[in-house]
């Protein structure tokens, strides 16, 4: 009953390093026609890619067979990506959505990409996406008139298939069409695409691509790569990040048989062909630490991060606050605070490595497979060209498997072992090790007059970032100032790393500034989506939020102890609002999110049922970043350390969801997997506040501080 | 001291040879090659490492591998037939009630052990038998749309 179906490598190669030529690509690629296009920076791309001719960085093979191949350097990691994409490709190039196989993440067959994160794939690569299909789809044509000897304007593509409009039985397919061809275009310049009104699989529910292999459990991920010889690795891992290592006692391990132990360069690792027992002798080391005491933790970190967080960077600016300050009559100033939020995906950060004939291969759940791979070649001495990373699925990233630790890890053990080493991080290591979105404080003093128009905003968000930062509102006197990037790894603020956590900064920005708004509006006496209109000039904010009014309905006839809120905010090229009613029981402070209603205007919504989703999937893990996700610490010592201890939400949390779309098929395609997530935050805070009057300046907004924040 | 044990697995009559206690997650994806049911927290709380123990969901994680001797046991590999997936497995494809898919195998044998105990679960009684199962990339709404559908399919004459 051993799963040997990834036995099977894939050595094919390319021997020269650089300069090869389309022909040589195409040798590689096995004949038939391919298309390749490039987004994002050609410089970097020029700079980075090693394996494949340096002018494109993702390419579209029509085989001989008539296979359809998509090869791009991104990951599948619930994003839904592997299905959006391949639906851009089926509408231009006119074949049928199953019939193309996605290639993806896999560093030798796909061109170098700098990752799958900031809800980029389906924005940026979409639109050369389609053109390489356009391109494909005519050059498909030309060649079934050749071959037809009919010209190309009684020609038409349909499923794979070139028909003869005048005479149906003329038909040709694309696979006949690639046979003996040696193809080979590069998309550059303008390619007519199809319109908006020619789509047929763009902007139709699709469902996922991936689904059956994953319902069955055939998918695999990085755990799954079982080869012969395979050792579970362990690794001794400090009490915190900072403590320091001062003796060892390995003796312990003596009782343990086929045990291979490891100990080089402060690399402590027990590897075992079980992983029950390298738990067990990772538990018999002994090992006395240095471990210095902190004063930091959840609570005194605000302070912390007011006395150190960098210098501003203003980022935007207009008018003159003095002048601001002297047009408002009512001025309120506040103070938002964010604590340390986890990635947590169900899959902890594994990685498997195998090390043959100088060559390594490396199965690791990232969301950067092309930069795993020069960090893998610098951490075991490889040249890059021998570092072969495989494509898997990711358990979810959500910005968090981009460090790559685990796969520089099992690359190490590989080396020093000689054998095929898997390293499965723990529940308690994928906490402790995990980047953390950061801890933050926004600082707003913010102006308006009595009849509700916003004068002034000065606006400062310290160790979140810059993303999200800069408001939208008709506000004529405004600074907007950014504090550090939140995302740079450990400095000298965080006591330990933090990163990108889907949306990144957004979420701090959003729930301060649309808390700060709703305060306004209550100050001014209006109604918050009114006192929003009134200082808005922005047209597709206005659509938003005119819509979200609509549909979410009456607001008047709420049960007692539930009160409504909104905010609304732009991620990733998509503006986006929602509405929520929630219940607060007033006694004990907790919150239970009833309703959430979502508006989101992401331009052409390439596939509906997954942009659904992925606004469902916002809303949800929203929830937890709103009411109780909170990393415990002491210093760098982290306290919580699995999931008994870091509330995620569960399927009792889940709200009635409803979810609309502008009708924007004319716009380009913008990000789907962040924007609705930025809102949890506030919305929820401001329905607390319509339910019960106590304003929460804290994330989570526990029972605890809801009830702190009680009126009276 | 060896000792074997004997169980059912996915319907075939199985052996394990034990040299020492082993838990029954990792013989289950080391040993038989079962891979599907996946390790998420090891302490048995959020659910991922499901699989039946005589059509009963339970955590493979916490359980050493010496309990199922003469007991069945069903992994997500075991419960589509012939290559035809089961209707349960259907109605979380037809209901997209998945992402990243990491937590499904375990969603799927919870929904199993729910449907085989009360068929025509509630909403509430659906939230309440899924409620310790994790999933971060938040598909809950559809794992519930699908349970329904699946009870659906069952009033309707079929069986798990």
């Amino acid at each position: 009953m051993k799963n040997n179906r990834h036995l099977k490598k894939d050595f094919k190669d390319i021997k020269s390093p650089s300069d090869i030529d389309r022909r040589d690509f195409l040798k590689y690629l096995g004949g038939g026609i391919v298309i390749a296009f490039t987004f994002g920076d050609k410089a970097l791309l020029a700079q980075r890619q090693r394996r494949m001719p340096s002018d494109f960085n993702a390419y579209l093979l029509i085989e001989e067979s008539g296979n359809i191949k998509l090869f791009t350097g991104k990951i599948e990691m619930g994003q839904g990506v592997i299905t959006s994409l391949a639906q851009m490709l089926a509408d231009e190039l006119d074949v049928r959505l199953e019939s193309i196989e996605m290639i993806m993440g896999d560093t030798d067959r796909c061109p170098w990409d700098m990752g799958t994160f900031g809800s980029m794939s389906t924005r940026f690569f979409g639109p050369p996406l389609r053109a390489a299909g356009a391109e494909a789809r005519a050059t498909l044509i030309k060649l079934a008139s050749e071959k037809l000897g009919i010209t190309e304007k009684s020609l038409q593509a349909r499923e794979g298939i070139v028909y003869d409009t005048t005479d149906r039985n003329k038909s040709v397919t694309y696979g006949e069409l690639a046979k003996g061809q040696k193809i080979a275009k590069i998309i550059e310049g303008e390619i007519p695409v199809k319109s908006p009104s020619e789509l047929k699989i763009m902007g139709s529910e699709a469902l996922r691509q991936d689904a059956v292999e994953k319902v069955t459990g055939e998918a695999k991920y990085a755990c799954d790569i079982q080869l012969p010889g395979l050792l579970y690795a362990r690794i001794l891992r400090p009490p915190s990040h900072d403590s320091k290592l001062k003796n060892t006692d390995l003796s312990g391990l003596d009782r343990f048989s086929d045990l291979e132990v490891v100990n080089q360069d402060g690399l402590i690792a027990v590897l075992h062909a079980s992983p029950d027992v390298a738990a067990e002798a990772i538990n018999a080391v002994v090992a006395v630490y240095d471990t210095p005491g902190s004063s930091i933790n959840q609570e005194t970190i605000f302070d912390h991060i007011r006395k150190n967080a960098p210098e501003g960077e203003t980022v935007d600016s207009g008018g003159d606050l003095g002048k601001g300050e002297e047009e408002s009559e009512i001025i309120v100033e506040r103070k938002y605070l964010d604590g340390y939020v986890a990635h947590a995906p169900i899959e902890p950060h594994t990685a498997t490595a195998m090390i043959e004939d100088g060559h390594i291969y490396v199965w690791g759940s990232t969301q950067t497979p092309f930069p795993a791979k020069d960090q893998v070649a610098e951490a075991i001495d490889f040249d890059p060209e021998k570092v072969h990373v495989r494509q898997v699925f990711v358990g979810g990233g959500f910005g968090g498997k981009s460090a790559n630790g685990q796969i520089i890890e099992a690359a190490r053990l590989a080396k020093i072992t000689g054998k095929p080493v898997q390293v499965a991080w723990t529940r308690e290591e994928e906490f402790f090790y995990d980047t953390y979105r950061p801890a933050a404080v926004v600082r707003i003093k913010s102006g308006l007059t009595g009849d509700g128009e916003i004068k002034l905003w000065d606006y400062g968000v310290l160790c979140a970032g810059e993303r999200g930062s800069q408001h939208f509102y008709n506000i004529p006197h405004h600074v907007t100032k950014v504090h550090g990037s939140g995302w740079s790894g450990r400095s000298s603020v965080h006591p330990f790393r933090v990163g990108a956590w889907r949306a990144p900064a957004n979420n701090t920005n959003t729930f301060a500034r649309e808390s700060q708004i709703d305060i306004m509006a209550r100050e001014a006496g209006m109604d918050p989506l009114e006192f929003r209109l009134k200082n808005l000039a922005d047209k597709k904010m206005i659509g938003v939020l005119k819509a979200i009014g609509e549909k979410f309905g009456r607001r008047d006839n709420l049960p007692e102890g539930h009160g409504v809120g909104l905010s609304c905010g732009i991620d990733a090229g998509a503006y986006v609002a929602l509405m929520a009613e929630v219940k607060v029981d007033k006694s004990t402070g907790k919150v239970k999110i009833v309703r959430v209603v979502c508006v989101q205007d992401m331009g052409l919504v390439v596939n509906p049922e997954g942009a659904r989703l992925q606004i469902e999937s916002c809303i949800t893990m929203g929830m937890g970043y709103a009411l109780t996700e909170d990393i415990e610490f002491e210093g760098s010592r982290i306290i919580t350390n699995n999931f008994d201890t870091y509330d995620l939400p569960r399927f009792s949390w889940v709200p009635k969801i409803e979810s609309y779309f502008i009708d924007a098929r004319n716009d380009p395609p913008q990000g789907g997997g962040e924007p609705p997530i930025i809102n949890m935050g506030a919305v929820v805070a401001n329905a607390i506040f319509d339910a019960c009057g106590a304003r929460v300046y804290q994330l989570p907004m526990t029972p605890e501080r809801v009830l702190a924040a009680m009126p009276g | 001291m060896n000792k074997v044990i004997h169980f059912t697995l996915n319907g075939e009559k199985v052996s394990f040879t034990m040299d020492r206690e082993y838990t029954l997650l990792w013989v289950l994806r080391n040993h038989f090659g079962l891979t599907g049911t996946k390790y998420g927290c090891g302490i048995g709380f959020c659910g991922s490492c499901t699989v039946l123990i005589d059509r009963e969901p339970v955590r493979s994680c916490s359980v050493p591998v010496s309990d199922v001797e003469e007991h069945q046991v069903v992994t997500i590999e075991g419960l589509s037939v012939n290559g035809h997936l089961h209707f349960l497995q259907e109605a979380f494809v037809k209901h997209d009630a998945l992402q990243c898919g990491y937590c499904t195998p375990g969603m799927i044998l919870t929904a199993y052990g729910l449907l085989a105990k009360n068929p025509e679960p509630t909403y509430d009684e659906i939230v309440e038998g899924m409620e310790d199962n994790l999933c971060r990339c938040g598909s809950h709404v559809r794992v519930i749309q699908a349970i329904q559908t699946a009870s659906e399919e069952m009033k309707g004459g079929k069986k798990l």
